[in-house]
């Protein structure tokens, strides 16, 4: 962690000086420039502005949060995204990985907002609560949403990292008892990307600042103000499992034999034909895998509200509300079915035994 | 004196053909999509690709046929227009009201309707509401696979608003339920009622014509 005196260097001199090679430097603005969806021709730019720029200034806040997002940058690997991400933005307050702590932490954090009030980014992991005025999360004496308003008021741009930060996550999922909202509701106003997943995809994160190094400008941002780059397509369409869906081979119960030779998991309750994401294409863990790789089912993790909207994580089609665990859909309209035909079936027997209006004599 | 009256017109005879034949291809092929009951033995067969196929391009052709049918709303016959389904007179209300007491046994004769009972204008009011949620909600969930656009989110896309997709899919899903019980209905008492009033109602939707008392 440099101090804010110190740090004047560009971010390719500060990488060179750590010993990332000339080689490893290109690649990365290749790779950013690939994710960012930009044409090679584009890469010259990267390069360049990474190569004048300063390192712009960034704190990382957490609220209510498992600290995820921080491990997804911190394991991420080769060519040392981590460095990568560490060293083009200069990092002066992380409260899992700073050194120091207590007081000396938090000036570190209002040594940034003030010295470089309307420069910096905020990067924000966490859902922010706001009933009973915030006090579910609170640092240093101060609510999450206090904490908020003042550094996220007074940055250049917010990075939402992480589905809390995006929308609240899963501490605002049903019945949400700490009124848990995402940085764009709770910080009115702001210039913000919620960059969202389950843990958010740290070559996403880095490609998002990259943009803004580049151009100076956020990303184009969807309806869910998350980049295109990384949410334009659905899952589906890029799925390494497609062909299998198509076809029709499903998997139909854990370990079967679908399960043991890659078919698709629709019947799984997988999410893919729903959720915008870029995971097939970038993966995870430095391109690994990704939760479909892997066997299971995607659940939507980077889609607003998936915990509510998108259904239960292992079914398709979700029950009909108070009708009970066991009670499907199909079961309620066979059932109705079932009755609608019994109810037809006795009314003819009922007319046959009264006999019909007999109509032949009037004429 | 019976007389032969042209009751059903081309256009209402055609659109109820298709709607049939285009709800009973997106009810199979919906339910398969729902929960794939065929699974594929060869790499090569595309049961779900072929199932999607014809969901999609029967939706499309369902569609045409409602806004051929809500066109024919105001420019059909005096059997196929608005006020036989949206009732203004109390008329309508009153051979309602005798032709539910006639299908619970409670009143000697079906009241004299050319056209449609007061019962059958309503429910088919009622379904044509259906047919329009059915439309948005399907298409909403189609959506779903496109780049957002204005055409999407006028053709369903403003369900996400206010609902979840989950949602939308259960509400797809128990509509299509409920078509189904509807058709049991629809066929029996089309049936009961050609046998009371011997008018060939069954083949009216074949040729159009009915037998009416003067």
């Amino acid at each position: 962690m440099s101090k804010i005196k110190d740090d004047t260097s560009s971010i390719w001199t500060s990488l060179a000086k750590k010993g990332v090679s000339r080689r490893d430097f290109i690649k990365f603005c290749s790779t950013m420039a690939a994710t960012l969806a930009l044409p090679s021709s584009f890469v010259p730019r990267i390069v360049e502005a990474l190569e004048k720029k300063q390192r712009p200034y960034a704190v990382w806040l957490e609220f209510q949060d498992c600290a995820g997002d921080s491990e997804s940058m911190l394991r991420a690997t080769k060519p040392t995204i981590a460095e990568v991400v560490l060293d083009v933005i200069s990092l002066e307050y992380h409260e899992t990985i700073m050194a120091g702590s207590g007081k000396s932490a938090e000036k570190a954090l209002q040594d940034v907002v003030k010295n470089q009030k309307g420069k910096y980014i905020a990067i924000v992991e966490g859902a922010i609560p706001t009933k009973d005025g915030g006090i579910y999360c609170t640092i240093g004496g101060k609510t999450a949403l206090d904490i908020a308003k003042e550094v996220c008021g007074n940055a250049a741009m917010s990075l939402a990292v992480g589905s809390c930060a995006s929308w609240g996550g899963i501490a605002s999922a049903k019945p949400n008892p700490t009124g848990a909202v995402g940085v764009g509701a709770a910080v009115p106003g702001i210039t913000y990307v919620n960059l969202p997943g389950c843990p958010m995809n740290v070559e996403n994160v880095t490609a998002t600042v990259v943009h803004y190094l580049t151009f100076g400008s956020l990303p184009a941002l969807d309806g869910e103000h998350r980049p295109l780059f990384a949410h334009g397509k659905i899952i589906h369409n890029n799925c390494e499992r497609r062909a299998h869906f198509d076809a029709g081979q499903f998997v139909r119960k854990w370990g079967d034999e679908g399960h043991r030779l890659g078919w698709c998991l629709y019947e799984m309750g997988c999410k893919g034909p729903e959720a915008h994401f870029n995971c097939p294409t970038i993966r995870w863990n430095g391109g690994t895998s990704w939760p479909v790789q892997a066997g299971h089912p995607c659940f939507a993790c980077a889609s607003t509200n998936n915990w509510d909207a998108f259904g239960p994580i292992y079914s398709r089609l979700e029950n009909v509300p108070g009708a009970g665990y066991q009670t499907t859909a199909d079961k309620i309209g066979a059932t109705v079915a079932a009755v609608a035909a019994a109810g037809v079936a006795a009314h003819a027997v009922i007319r046959a035994a009264k006999g019909t209006p007999h109509k032949e004599e009037k004429e | 004196m019976e007389k032969r009256v042209y009751v059903w017109e081309f256009p209402v005879r055609l659109t109820h053909w298709v709607n049939f034949l285009s709800i009973l291809a997106l009810s199979i092929t919906g339910f398969y999509i729902g929960a794939p009951f065929l699974h594929a033995i060869r790499e090569n067969q595309f049961i779900m690709a072929q199932m999607r196929f014809i969901h999609f391009v029967s939706a499309y052709v369902f569609t045409v046929s409602f806004l051929i049918r809500i066109y024919w709303l105001f420019m059909g016959n005096q059997y196929s227009r608005l006020n036989q389904f949206i009732f203004v007179s109390g008329e309508r209300w009153k051979n309602l009201i005798d032709t539910a007491l006639f299908y619970a046994f409670l009143k000697k004769d079906l009241p004299h309707s050319p056209g449609h009972t007061g019962i059958a204008g309503l429910t088919y009011f009622i379904m044509f509401l259906i047919f329009l949620l059915e439309i948005f909600t399907g298409f909403a969930l189609y959506s779903e696979s496109h780049l957002p656009g204005f055409i999407w989110t006028f053709m369903g896309g403003w369900l996400f608003s206010i609902m979840g997709t989950g949602t939308v899919r259960l509400i797809h899903h128990l509509l299509m339920w409920v078509i189904g019980v509807f058709t049991i209905v629809h066929v029996y008492v089309s049936w009961h009622n050609d046998v009371i009033e011997k008018n060939g109602l069954m083949s009216s939707i074949f040729s159009g014509y009915k037998s009416i008392e003067e």
